[in-house]
């Protein structure tokens, strides 16, 4: 789950890192006025989920109420990416004299939070790996120590040779986001830039925080934090029912059991010319209401041309699941056409069933992905 | 023959008494896993189904009745807990099936491992089956037989698909192991592939990966300098779009890396054979596979 910049700014401020005063504005009279409060000039960021926010124009400096104005206007209800803004930060605008990259993720390689800092500050840090990698400092964190203060110094000190106020700053900053990232179960955590003011006192004035989806059980506090209207809505009602699902492009309706056999059978509908809908995990289960809600969330997409079931049934038996089907398309009208493909314990019996129904059963996968598509039209 | 698992694999259920772990135990155990102990703190004395006793620790399991492998069925907010019970009991492998493990807990659980030289496979897995020997985990033993290939995989209902596929062609296996969809798993691609490999009675395999992170390629490189029995490959995820999670956490395309696209070429520039469908693994594994 990924949160706002103001949201992950809350966050570092609770852990001691020195976030500069914000608030978050609807509209351009509160823009105004929180730019009065703050007092010239200010800086208006759009909040939206996605990188960029820069070069789309969607950040300005406001040197007077008349800019602030403006920009407010012209930011609220911009498109970025695809993303519409609805929020936009009004924060005091700071001197930058030096800027830093400081930013933490799970590291799969090294099996731990790797630390990762750059005197290469204010641009995304995946183009600065790309065009100039020597110039980002790793550490994998241990975590039976936590990040110790003399690997932290150390990196500040390569960051900002022979300027230790400012390197025990900047190591100051990472152990406190360290500290963050393990509070919040963050999967990445990241500001970018820390900057120095001309005085030498350091500043976190942009950050990104992602969740820990798996650890979400235990922060009963974030689903407050989750923006409902930049969710998809499809995606949104998956989530409640618990389901695993993506929204995609195309018009063949998906629902696999299994995260590798959905992503496989979305991957067989375009080797075939077909294009997916959607990517749903229905899991092991043969429950009819699950069903129906998976069906219902797919066929809310008016794109859909057709439903693809395909189900390996291992432990969940397919005349079980046959039934499951069979029922929960009893329990709504469906005016388009359902291709069915059921494969392993008791196939013999769970074809049989659908045989006797509108169906339209198939044997393998293969058959199953080119009978969706000719039906799809 | 097969990989991480033989006669002498004594098993203990953690999580016996709740209702996967009932169910997955009575699967593996008429399968004829020696399932010897099963452990659920205040349950201690009891019996699953009349027969296998029940400890409040996974220490007195191994003490009692000689338990040296754990299969995990518990929560996910007591899955790292109890892997690390497991691994400080004396148990050399670790089983974990539970789904949905915090990632920040699997980061502390790995240095504790391997202070104590346990092997874990999974989270997030079906866990692994040898045919003849041995069930550890989900995997439907219905469509299994015993044969000369080892399978590995990141996922569980396409490994069954794959497996399906392979006992259909009459191919059988020596082990399907299912490694697991999470970013943090003990048991690597890389670690099957040298067992396998070692394993005189694996003749060839067959590798599943998905998209996310750079297992595959680094046991691509492996491959190409190790080993020489036949292998092919399947990747799952080529249409996925980048930033969204595709049901397995692991499952990400981030930042432009771990693409389908980025996986196949690094396979077959270390001359692995990578199927564009599920159904054309088997053919391909016969085609390079001089019996």
């Amino acid at each position: 789950m990924n949160i706002h910049e103001y949201q992950a700014k809350e966050i570092f401020a609770r852990h001691g890192l020195p976030v500069p005063p914000g608030e978050v504005a609807t509209t351009v009279g509160e823009a105004v006025a929180l730019a009065g409060k703050f007092g010239l000039p200010v800086m208006v960021k759009s909040q939206v989920l996605t990188g960029g926010r820069g070069k789309a124009g969607g950040v300005k400096f406001c040197k007077t109420i008349d800019d602030v104005k403006e920009n407010a206007s012209k930011i609220l209800g911009m498109d970025i990416k695809g993303h519409t803004v609805r929020k936009v930060l009004v924060t005091p605008a700071l001197d930058i004299a030096s800027e830093f990259y400081v930013g933490m993720l799970i590291d799969r390689t090294s099996q731990r939070v790797l630390l990762m800092c750059s005197a290469e500050g204010g641009m995304e840090i995946e183009q600065v790996a790309k065009d100039k990698p020597e110039a980002i400092l790793k550490l994998p964190i241990d975590p039976r120590f936590g990040l110790l203060d003399h690997e932290a110094l150390e990196l500040g000190l390569k960051m900002c040779p022979g300027e230790v106020k400012k390197a025990r700053q900047l190591a100051t900053a990472m152990q406190k986001l360290y500290a963050a990232f393990l509070a919040a179960d963050a999967s990445l955590a990241e500001i970018n830039p820390f900057i120095f003011t001309p005085d030498g006192i350091g500043h976190a004035i942009d950050g990104k925080v992602s969740f820990d989806d798996n650890a979400m059980y235990r922060h009963a506090d974030y689903e407050a934090l989750r923006d409902l209207e930049a969710e998809d809505p499809s995606e949104r009602q998956a989530r409640e029912a618990n389901l695993s699902f993506v929204k995609l492009e195309g018009n063949v309706g998906c629902l696999v059991n299994g995260a590798g056999l959905a992503m496989a059978t979305m991957d067989l509908v375009k080797y075939y010319g077909g294009q997916p809908a959607n990517f749903l995990d229905i899991g092991g289960s043969s429950n009819p209401e699950k069903v129906v809600n998976a069906l219902k969330i797919i066929l809310q997409d008016k794109a859909v041309k057709v439903i693809l079931f395909n189900i390996f049934g291992g432990i969940t038996r397919c005349d079980d699941v046959a039934n499951g089907i069979i029922k929960a398309t009893e329990m709504m009208t469906i005016d388009v056409p359902i291709v069915v493909r059921l494969t392993g314990t008791n196939e013999a019996e769970g074809r049989a069933l659908l045989a006797k129904t509108k169906l339209h059963p198939a044997e393998t996968m293969d058959e199953a992905v080119q009978k969706a598509i000719a039906l799809a039209g | 023959m097969a990989i991480f698992v033989d006669k002498d694999t004594r098993v203990v259920v953690q999580g016996i008494t709740g209702r996967d772990g009932g169910f997955h135990t009575s699967e593996m155990m008429a399968y004829g896993t020696k399932v010897v102990a099963g452990c659920t703190p205040g349950r201690g004395g009891q019996k699953f189904q009349d027969k296998v006793p029940v400890f409040d620790t996974v220490r007195e399991a191994v003490a009692n009745e000689g338990a040296n492998t754990s299969v995990i069925f518990v929560p996910p907010a007591g899955a790292a807990g109890a892997i690390m019970e497991a691994a400080d009991a004396g148990c050399k492998l670790v089983v974990c099936i539970t789904e949905g493990v915090p990632t920040v807990d699997m980061v502390r659980v790995m240095p504790y491992l391997k202070e104590r030289g346990v092997r874990l496979v999974g989270p997030n897995c079906p866990g692994l089956l040898a045919p003849g020997i041995a069930k550890l985990g989900i995997l439907p033993a219905s469509i299994v037989k015993e044969g000369p290939v080892g399978l590995v995989s990141r996922s569980g209902t396409l490994t069954y698909e794959v497996v399906y596929q392979l006992t259909a062609a009459g191919l059988g296996q020596t082990t399907c192991l299912g490694i697991g969809g999470d970013p943090i798993i003990g048991t690597n691609f890389l670690d099957a592939i040298e067992a396998f490999n070692a394993d005189p009675a694996t003749e060839a395999f067959v590798m599943i990966g998905e998209i996310g992170g750079d297992a595959e390629e680094k046991a691509a490189a492996y491959i190409k300098a190790h080993v020489k029995k036949p292998v092919v490959s399947f990747i799952a995820g080529q249409t996925a779009p980048p930033g969204k999670r595709m049901g397995h956490a692991g499952a990400i395309v981030s930042g432009g890396t771990g693409t389908a696209a980025e996986k196949k070429r690094a396979l077959n520039d270390a001359g692995i054979p990578v199927a564009e469908r599920p159904m054309d693994i088997v053919p391909q594994l016969k085609s390079i596979w001089k019996r």
